[in-house]
């Protein structure tokens, strides 16, 4: 289960007598002679352009002075990095962005395994249930995001509905205006968007277990929880790891969600780095650069963790 | 369980035939026995499950509800209006600018769609057919750009874009959308084309037909799942796209459909009604695309990690 770049044809070929490391197609006059610039080069292009110049350029930026218009008034050394670590509010965001990533990926994960479990059961409906799980997946992050604030409104959201004829509150809250209860909220938005696809892995990654491991857990005469402990979760490791760093990397960049609900307030009470980093961008660029920076190595440690995990240099 | 076995080997590049089969007989039934008694833990499970999927819904069904409300049951305490007001649904277009940006969301997605496919395709196949120095770097770059969200760009992007003096330009939000869908087109179409032996090609070469001609009239009919899901997949995450919107176009006729919704919030009285009838349209056809390509996703998504 390690990742795996796809298929090259030299290993394909090596069955057929033929050497590793080179092209299997010798015959091919076109395709060898022109190599592979002509066929990749528009790739490798467009991700320069947009992926690579903007790292480069965001790195420049936040040791530049810019004008609120986006005039450049020489460099700036590191204040604002000194600026950014400065910002009263930078501490307890840093402290909520770190929070905010740790308790949504947790209970994503873990409900995941119990949706997984549940899902890969044999019961009537099942094709219907599970497409049913996508819905969150495929619509726009956003658009469910407003979905929950309308109903979350306070005078006609129905989620104050029904927890007033349930009893659980007397009269309806407004529950995205301060931080204590619009944290929740959001955390529960968040897990409820990275549920399916964290499922769905989960799924493919119990598939891969064969049956017949169960049916010798089975004569051994071990219990279903043994089974799960002994055999289920081990085996879904490979599948739990890569759905964990892929969570963790969505959930730290979760912008829109945020942004939707509270845009990071009241004040910055609500605000990860990324939504900070938003808010920095109206006031000094320069400075919000520097936020993207601290964010982009996060990002990138994050990266590395995935390439580890996923063991990206074993085969090939 | 109707494909389990089809689906398990579906991971790219593993077993291709596989994820073949799974692609074109998704619905295959299974062979039950023909008396199917409910054990008591089925029905829990089932009744679960069915709860589960509720709820995974129910969100969705409040927006179709609220784009149904007449105004004036809008701030209503009540889980269903009175009357349906399905006029919403035309006059949210007449009454607001989000017509534009459903028109500007049409043209990004459309647009980084073809820039995709044009783009990845060539690569792909040169990948999944040849061995060549800086394969494994190529490959690895690609699967690095998938990792690296715009939102941790962000800054760079604005930047960039105002030096060339391409904000609020339909381009370079098609541009955008296309180099971060980049990834996952090219890691699946490689792995599709990869499974397609070569050997079907040079038969078709022997019998006269050009190289490009076999590519086209072979390898690409075959590797059709694969481009069908990358197509589909890069329209909806182009469709779906906020962010970059949000900060590369800020005039309002120039913004997506997600950029424009999200502006309706600011306004002094939201129509919600409006907002949510213009959100409808926008969800259901991403959903029902969404559910064609849904086995294919998580192998593009972990590219090939998780089989």
């Amino acid at each position: 289960m390690s990742l795996k770049a796809p298929p090259s044809p030299a290993r394909r070929s090596r069955g057929r007598g033929g050497q590793s490391g080179r092209p299997v197609r010798r015959t091919s006059g076109g395709l060898a002679r022109l190599g592979p610039l002509p066929w990749i080069a528009p790739v490798v292009l467009l991700i320069l352009a947009v992926v690579v110049w903007p790292v480069i350029e965001l790195i420049r930026t936040s040791f530049l002075n810019i004008s609120i218009a986006g005039i450049v008034r020489g460099s700036a050394g590191t204040d604002k990095y000194k600026k950014l670590f400065d910002e009263t509010d930078f501490g307890h965001v840093l402290l909520w962005t770190v929070l905010w990533t740790v308790v949504v990926v947790g209970v994503t994960m873990l409900l995941s395994l119990c949706l997984a479990q549940l899902f890969n059961q044999n019961f009537p409906g099942r094709r219907v249930t599970r497409w049913a799980l996508i819905a969150p997946w495929a619509a726009s992050v956003l658009m469910t995001a407003i979905g929950f604030k309308w109903m979350l409104n306070r005078t006609a959201g129905v989620l104050n509905t029904v927890m007033i004829d349930l009893g659980i509150i007397d009269s309806s809250k407004d529950w995205l205006g301060s931080a204590g209860t619009a944290w929740p909220w959001m955390m529960f938005v968040a897990v409820f968007v990275s549920l399916p696809f964290t499922t769905y892995t989960l799924l493919a990654g119990l598939q891969t277990i064969p049956a017949d491991v169960y049916e010798a857990a089975r004569i051994d005469g071990a219990g279903s929880w043994q089974t799960y402990k002994g055999i289920t979760l081990p085996l879904l490791r490979p599948a739990f790891l890569v759905g964990v760093v892929i969570n963790l990397i969505n959930v730290f960049n979760s912008f829109p969600i945020i942004w939707a609900m509270t845009q990071g307030g009241p004040g910055s009470d609500t605000a990860t780095t990324t939504v900070f980093m938003y808010k920095l961008k109206e006031t000094d660029i320069a400075e919000s650069a520097a936020m993207s920076v601290v964010n982009f190595a996060m990002v990138v440690v994050l990266v590395l963790i995935f390439l580890k995990v996923s063991r990206w240099n074993e085969e090939d | 369980m109707a494909t389990a076995t089809q689906t398990a080997g579906a991971g790219p590049g593993r077993d291709p035939e596989s994820a073949e089969r799974g692609a074109a007989a998704p619905a295959r039934p299974t062979a039950r026995p023909p008396k199917r008694t409910f054990r008591p833990r089925t029905l829990v499970i089932t009744a679960v499950a069915w709860l589960l999927a509720a709820l995974f819904l129910a969100p969705y069904l409040e927006m179709i509800v609220t784009a149904l409300r007449p105004a004036d049951e809008l701030r209503d305490r009540t889980y269903l209006p009175d009357t349906l007001n399905w006029s919403n649904f035309i006059d949210v277009w007449k009454e607001s600018s989000l017509g534009d940006n459903l028109q500007v969301t049409l043209l990004i997605s459309g647009g980084a769609t073809i820039l995709v496919l044009l783009v990845s395709l060539p690569a792909a196949y040169y990948t999944a057919r040849m061995r060549f120095k800086g394969r494994k770097w190529f490959l690895l770059l690609v699967l690095v750009t998938q990792m690296f969200q715009p939102t941790a760009l962000l800054v760079g992007l604005y930047r960039e874009f105002h030096q060339l003096e391409m904000l609020n330009s339909i381009w370079t939000l098609i541009l955008t959308n296309a180099a971060f869908n980049l990834a996952f087109a090219v890691w699946i179409l490689t792995a599709y084309i990869g499974s397609i032996p070569p050997e079907l090609e040079e038969a078709a070469m022997v019998d006269g037909t050009s190289r490009f001609g076999a590519m086209i009239k072979v390898t690409l009919p075959l590797a059709l799942p694969g481009v069908v899901t990358a197509v589909i997949f890069t329209f909806i995450t182009s469709w779906n796209e906020f962010v970059m919107g949000l900060t590369l176009s800020t005039e309002p006729d120039k913004q997506p459909l997600t950029v424009g919704i999200n502006n309706f919030i600011g306004a002094y009285t939201v129509q919600w009604n409006y907002l949510f009838a213009a959100s409808v349209v926008a969800i259901i056809p991403v959903i029902v695309l969404f559910a064609f390509i849904e086995r294919h996703v998580v192998s593009g998504l972990t590219a090939g990690s998780v089989k």
